[in-house]
């Protein structure tokens, strides 16, 4: 009997036991959902199992060797799963029960089981009672009841009142709608009047050329130099932070060579 | 013509109570505690227990189809068991009636211990219990009850009066004993002492 291939069928995970140790060593099953115990049960059943199935003398006590290893390399996984476990559920308080004396960690251990051992005989006892009255209907819904007891108002301030009333009855300041109507040419004439610019002349200031028009023509003008700079077809340069800002046409020497080059 | 009307014969100031009480039980759909019917029928308490006691010796099991019982802390009607197959045939089966064995636990630790935290019962079952709390919130046997005190403090719950209602408990006093449960603890306790001489050994 080999302990990895044990056939478990839990809540959480159905398959063979290596895969589950995988998995969890993987984290892609939380520990937290796994039943434990149910493991060990399965473990013990098929134990069992085997065991009434065992036919010759000889070979039954040759299972029984091989099934002590697998009990210790059972013993050995669950008890690290174990570990795993209660120190997932545990977290703060695992320091804690590391310093118990072991007749303290018994106790302590006593206790829990102690305490799921009688909820688990209370849901016993709850289950038989589902049982026995299964047979009882009665009428399910929102209970139409007035709601009981009447809720003070906290003390109010007739000031406060007024003043809310004041501020409401004063009619709300008139919101400037200016930014939807403004206008301003297009980027490409911007473009254009530069490109026009600069077959006159090399080189020129962007101050001296577009100093006279207003702060949104001037950004729009600016994003048109931004736009050609993009194109290569100017180099935008500042001598210092506030300086004028010189435009200068590129040479398109190297392009044109190029362009010959290949013509040729 | 009989003109008597048919389940209260007399006209005793104590039957004109039992049957407004009657009509209260009617209209709620939920149980009553006899404060509510009290007050509702403008009455004083203890003639309401009257009322009730003549009420429950019409509605009882073999008189009538409907039922009066004392549950989930107060007074309730329902069907009789007799009538309960043909009520199964006209309602699906109730959606609370059918729990798994960790709903089950869980709706335990929250009868018995009350408001409790999620990680409390994770704690004493031992497994995550997100979804078993969130399938009892769903089917309304368990409800919200305030937050743990301290930081981060968790939503604690408790059972609801459906949850009595289901169970046929007139209040959670009527559940065994904590300390009746658990009959073999003594011995696992004496098992694990005896490992932990071993080892401190």
């Amino acid at each position: 009997m080999r302990v990895a291939e044990l056939e478990l069928d839990l809540e959480a995970f159905e398959g063979p036991f290596d895969l589950l140790l995988t998995l969890v060593l993987k984290e892609e099953i939380d520990l937290a959902e796994v039943d434990v115990a149910g493991i060990v049960l399965t473990f013990i059943e098929t134990l069992l199992g085997r065991a009434r199935s065992g036919a010759a003398d000889e070979a039954e006590r040759e299972l029984g060797e091989g099934d002590l290893e697998a009990c210790g390399e059972f013993l050995v996984l669950v008890s690290a799963l174990l570990e795993l476990k209660a120190r997932l559920l545990f977290d703060d308080e695992a320091p804690e029960l590391a310093e118990l004396e072991p007749e303290e960690a018994a106790e302590e251990l006593a206790r829990r089981l102690v305490e799921y051992r009688r909820m688990k005989e209370a849901s016993a006892w709850l289950a038989s009672r589902l049982e026995q009255e299964r047979d009882r209907y009665f009428r399910l819904g929102p209970a139409p009841l007035r709601p009981i007891g009447e809720r003070p108002i906290v003390a109010q301030d007739a000031a406060a009142l007024a003043a809310a009333l004041r501020e409401l009855a004063t009619p709300p300041k008139v919101v400037s709608l200016a930014h939807m109507s403004l206008r301003y040419p297009p980027l490409e004439q911007f473009v254009e009047r530069f490109r026009s610019l600069l077959g006159r002349r090399s080189r020129f200031d962007f101050e001296d050329e577009l100093g006279d028009l207003s702060r949104v023509e001037q950004a729009i003008a600016f994003l048109a130099l931004l736009e050609l700079g993009r194109l290569g077809e100017i180099a935008i340069s500042q001598a210092a932070p506030f300086a004028p800002i010189r435009v200068e046409r590129k040479t398109k020497e190297r392009s044109s060579v190029w362009t010959n080059a290949r013509s040729a | 013509m009989d003109e008597r009307p048919l389940r209260l014969i007399t006209n005793s100031p104590l039957d004109l109570l039992a049957r407004t009480v009657e009509a209260l039980l009617v209209v709620a759909s939920a149980p009553l505690a006899v404060d509510e019917l009290a007050e509702a029928a403008d009455d004083d308490a203890g003639r309401i227990d009257a009322a009730l006691r003549l009420l429950a010796e019409r509605y009882s099991e073999g008189r009538s189809g409907i039922v009066l019982e004392q549950v989930a802390g107060g007074y309730a009607l329902r069907a009789s068991r007799e009538a309960a197959p043909a009520c199964a045939r006209l309602f699906e089966r109730p959606a609370q009636r059918s729990l798994s064995q960790a709903a089950l636990e869980t709706l335990a630790i929250v009868a018995y211990l009350g408001p409790c935290s999620r990680p409390e019962i994770t704690r004493i079952r031992g497994v995550a219990a997100e979804a078993t709390v969130a399938n009892l919130l769903e089917r309304g046997l368990i409800a919200e009850a305030g937050r743990d005190d301290g930081p981060g403090g968790a939503i604690r719950y408790r059972v609801t009066p459906l949850f009595e209602r289901v169970f046929g408990i007139a209040n959670l006093a009527e559940l065994p004993r904590l300390d009746d449960l658990g009959g073999d603890v003594e011995q696992i306790r004496e098992r694990l002492h005896a490992v932990a001489e071993q080892r401190g050994a």
